[in-house]
C-alpha cells in the first residue's frame, strides 16, 4: 500500500429523478488498498461503485483516476474492472472464451491469450474446465470465472458488487479469505461493496461506512468498530448501547445516573454526547459492586456466551457475557473506562433505542400491536358494560364458573 | 421423460388428434394430388412439369429473400433500441408495433395500391411539386415493399423479445472488459439475439415467399410469383393436381432454405436463452 491516491472522488453528487442518491460525497482510495463500502441497501454505495467503473455520470462532481480527470470517459476506456453482482457471465462462450474476452478484444496474440487465461484459470482453481459451457457451473465456480476473467487484464483497481452475496455461508467464508489472499498476491486496489458488516471488517484495510449517500466514516475495521463516529455507524456495526450522556469534564461522563471515568477527552463541559457501551465490555458483578443496577429481563443461550437484557430505569441493555444471570434476578453493572466510547451528538441520535425490540420493524409492530389491544380491550370492556345493560349478568356469573 | 402418466397422455390427446387432422392429413392429400392425375392415377407429370415455372420460383425467392434481408435491416436496430427504453416507453412502441396487425392484410394492401398508384396520393404529391408522376405500382420495388411492409412486425417481435432478455449487466460486462459500442455489438449483442434474428427470418421469409395477394395487388398483374401461380391453377383452371405440386416443390424449398439458414446461424438452433 503506497500513500499515492490511485482514485479520487470529488463532491460527487447523484440524483435519480429528483431523489439524491449520492450527496457531495468524497473519497480517496490509495494504491494497493483493499477498501470496503458499507452500507444498507440504497445508502448509495453502489452508485459509487458504478461512477468509478463509467456506468454512470454523476450530476456534480468530478472522478480522478490519479492526476486524470475521467468525467465523460466511457467504461470500455477505463482501466478498472467489475465483478458483478450476479457475476454476468457470456452464457454464449465456454469458460475459456469468458476469461480471454478482455485480451480477445485487445487484439492480443493467441498464443499469449492461451497463455494467460489457462495461468488466470490455475490461480482461481479451475484448471480443466476451459472448455466447459458458463452456465453448468456451480455459483461459486461462476464467480471465479467472474474473477478471472476480470484480473487477466491486469487491472489497477478491481471493483467488487456484492460479489458473494449469492453464495451460502460456507462457500462465502472461503471466498473472503480466497479473494483476500488474491488482493494481496497482485496487489491490485480493490474496491468491495456489500451489506455485510462481518465480511467489511474481516476482509477490507479500510471500511467506509455509507447512509443516505454520504460517507458516515472512513477507517480500519478497529476504527470503525471500537471508535464509531456517530450513533448511526454504532448502530450499523456491531451491537451497542446508545444512551444520551453529558460530558462533566475532559476523561468525565455522566449517563445512566453514575459517572464514569472514560478515556475521551475535547468536549465542552457539560456538552450533551452520545455514549456507546458495547455488550462485551459490561461485566455482570454483584449488586453491591456494580457501578449501575438493574433486573435482567430475558436471557438467551447463544452458544459461546450468554446474552442478558437489562433494565435500568427503563433502558433495557444488552449485555454478552459468559456468566448467567436468571430472570428476575437483580444485578450490578461493571464498566471499564476504555468500554466507554463518546461520541458527539448527529442527526442520528435518539434514533436508536435500547434493546427492547432488535429492529425498527418489530419497534412498529410492538406500537400498532399495542394500540390494537388497547382497541380490543376497549371493545371488550364496551361489549360487557351492554350485556349488564341488558341484564344478561347471570349469564356472565355462569361464564366465570 | 419416457414413462408418461395415463393422465398426460390423456391431457395431450387431443393436440395429437388437432396435429393430425389438420396439419398431417392436408399434407397427405397436398402429396396425394400432386402425384395423381385428375382420374386419379398415378404420375409423376405434375412435378416434370414444373420445369416451366423455374423463373417464377427464382423470381418468388429473389423477391422474398429481398424483402426478408431489408426487414431484417430495419428491424434490427429498432428492436434493439426497443429494448433499452423505459418500460414504458417499450409498451407504447410495441402497441404501434402491432397496430399494423389489427387490420386485415386485404385492407392494407389496398390502401397501399391507392397510394402508390398512378393518379394515387405519392403522385398527387409529386405533381404538386411539379415532377413527372411515376410508375410505382406494378414494380419489384412496389411487391418487395409490401411484403416488408406487412410482415415487418414478425421480424421485430422475435427479435425484441430476445433482446428484452438480454441481461444488461452483461452488456455492462462486455463495456467493462474494454468493447465499444462495436465490439460490444458483433462479440455480445448479435451471438445472444441470433434465436431472434432466426425466428424473424423464418417469419417473414416463409409468409413472403408464398404470398400471392402482395404480388397480384402491388404488382398490378405483371409480376407473378409462385404464390399467384398455385392460386391461378386451382382457382381459374381448376387444376387441384398441378397447384399440389407447385405448393409441395415451395414446401420442399422453403424446408431446405430454412435449413440453410440454420446451418449459417450456426449454433443459434441450440441455444439455452431463447
Amino acid at each position: 500500500m503506497t500513500e499515492k491516491n490511485i482514485i479520487e472522488l470529488k463532491n460527487i453528487t447523484v440524483r435519480f429523478d429528483g431523489d439524491t442518491v449520492l450527496d457531495n460525497l468524497n473519497l480517496s482510495i490509495r494504491d494497493g488498498e483493499f477498501v470496503t463500502l458499507l452500507g444498507s441497501s440504497g445508502c448509495g454505495k453502489t452508485t459509487t461503485l458504478r461512477i468509478i467503473a463509467g456506468f454512470l455520470e454523476p450530476n456534480e462532481g468530478e472522478v480522478f483516476f490519479g492526476e486524470k480527470n475521467m468525467n465523460g470517459v466511457p467504461a470500455h476506456k477505463r482501466e478498472v474492472n467489475t465483478i458483478f453482482q450476479r457475476y454476468a457471465l457470456f452464457p454464449h462462450y465456454n469458460v475459456f472464451d469468458n476469461v480471454a474476452y478482455g485480451l480477445k478484444v485487445r487484439h492480443v496474440p493467441k498464443d499469449e491469450i492461451r497463455e494467460r487465461v489457462t495461468e488466470m484459470l490455475r490461480l482461481v482453481n479451475l484448471e480443466g474446465f476451459a472448455k466447459r459451457s458458463v452456465a453448468k457451473l456451480s455459483g461459486g465456480q461462476q464467480q471465479r470465472v467472474a474473477i478471472a476473467r476480470a484480473l487477466v487484464l491486469k487491472p489497477k483497481v478491481l471493483l467488487l458488487d456484492e460479489p458473494l452475496s449469492a453464495l451460502d455461508a460456507k462457500l462465502r467464508k472461503d471466498m473472503q479469505v480466497e479473494l483476500r489472499n488474491i488482493q494481496q498476491a497482485t496487489g491490485i486496489t480493490f474496491i468491495f461493496v456489500t451489506h455485510d458488516q462481518e465480511e467489511a471488517l474481516s476482509m477490507s484495510d479500510t471500511v467506509v461506512v455509507m447512509n443516505e449517500g454520504r460517507v458516515q466514516q472512513i477507517g480500519s475495521p478497529e476504527d470503525i468498530y471500537n471508535e464509531p463516529k456517530n450513533a448511526f455507524v454504532a448502530d450499523f456495526i456491531g451491537e451497542s448501547n446508545i444512551l444520551d450522556g453529558v460530558m462533566k469534564a475532559d476523561y468525565t461522563a455522566s449517563f445512566s445516573g453514575h459517572t464514569f471515568k472514560c478515556v475521551d477527552k475535547g468536549f465542552l463541559p457539560g456538552e450533551a454526547v452520545d455514549i456507546v457501551v458495547r455488550p462485551e465490555d459490561v461485566d455482570i458483578v454483584k449488586p453491591e459492586d456494580g457501578m449501575l443496577r438493574g433486573i435482567v429481563t430475558t436471557v438467551t443461550f447463544l452458544g459461546v456466551h450468554y446474552e442478558i437484557i437489562v433494565d435500568i430505569g427503563g433502558f433495557k441493555w444488552m449485555i454478552q457475557t459468559t456468566d448467567y444471570a436468571g430472570v428476575g434476578d437483580t444485578v450490578g453493572l461493571s464498566i471499564d473506562p476504555d468500554a466507554i466510547h463518546v461520541m458527539k451528538k448527529s442527526k442520528y441520535s435518539g434514533l436508536y433505542g435500547d434493546y427492547s425490540t432488535f429492529s425498527d420493524e418489530m419497534e412498529e409492530m410492538n406500537q400498532m400491536s399495542e394500540e390494537l389491544a388497547e382497541e380490543f380491550a376497549e371493545e371488550i370492556a364496551e361489549e360487557r358494560a351492554e350485556e349488564e345493560g341488558a341484564g344478561s349478568a347471570p349469564d356472565s356469573e355462569s361464564g366465570k364458573e | 421423460m419416457k414413462n408418461r402418466s395415463f393422465l398426460q397422455r390423456i391431457i395431450g390427446a387431443p393436440y395429437v388428434l388437432w396435429a393430425a387432422i389438420f396439419i398431417v392429413v392436408p399434407l397427405l392429400i397436398v402429396a396425394y394430388y400432386a402425384f395423381t392425375d385428375p382420374a386419379g392415377g398415378f404420375t409423376v407429370d405434375n412435378i416434370k412439369n414444373l420445369g416451366d415455372y423455374g423463373a417464377i420460383f427464382r423470381d418468388s425467392i429473389l423477391y422474398s429473400v429481398a424483402a426478408t434481408l431489408i426487414a431484417l435491416v430495419l428491424a434490427y436496430p429498432f428492436a434493439y433500441v426497443m429494448s433499452r427504453k423505459r418500460e414504458k416507453t417499450q409498451q407504447i412502441m410495441m402497441v404501434l408495433v402491432m397496430l399494423p396487425m389489427w387490420m386485415s392484410l386485404l385492407i392494407l394492401t389496398y390502401s397501399w395500391m391507392n397510394i402508390l398508384e398512378r393518379n394515387g396520393i405519392v403522385n398527387a404529391f409529386l405533381g404538386k411539386l411539379g415532377l413527372e408522376p411515376m410508375t410505382l405500382i406494378g414494380t419489384p420495388a412496389a411487391v418487395i415493399f409490401g411484403m416488408v411492409y406487412n410482415y415487418i412486425p414478425y421480424m421485430i417481435l422475435p427479435i425484441y423479445s430476445v433482446m428484452s432478455k438480454i441481461d444488461p449487466s452483461v452488456l455492462e460486462a462486455a463495456e467493462d472488459l474494454g468493447s465499444g459500442g462495436a465490439s460490444k455489438l458483433y462479440r455480445v449483442i448479435l451471438p445472444l439475439s441470433m434465436p431472434g434474428v432466426v425466428s424473424g427470418v423464418t417469419m417473414v421469409f416463409v409468409p413472403s415467399v408464398s404470398t400471392f395477394y402482395i404480388s397480384q395487388k402491388l404488382g398490378d398483374g405483371k409480376i407473378l410469383l409462385v404464390g399467384d401461380v398455385i392460386e391461378r391453377q386451382i382457382q381459374a383452371q381448376n387444376n387441384y393436381n398441378a397447384g399440389a405440386a407447385l405448393s409441395l416443390v415451395l414446401m420442399v424449398l422453403i424446408i431446405l432454405s430454412l435449413a440453410l439458414m440454420k446451418l449459417f446461424a450456426g449454433e443459434g438452433d441450440d441455444n439455452l436463452y431463447v
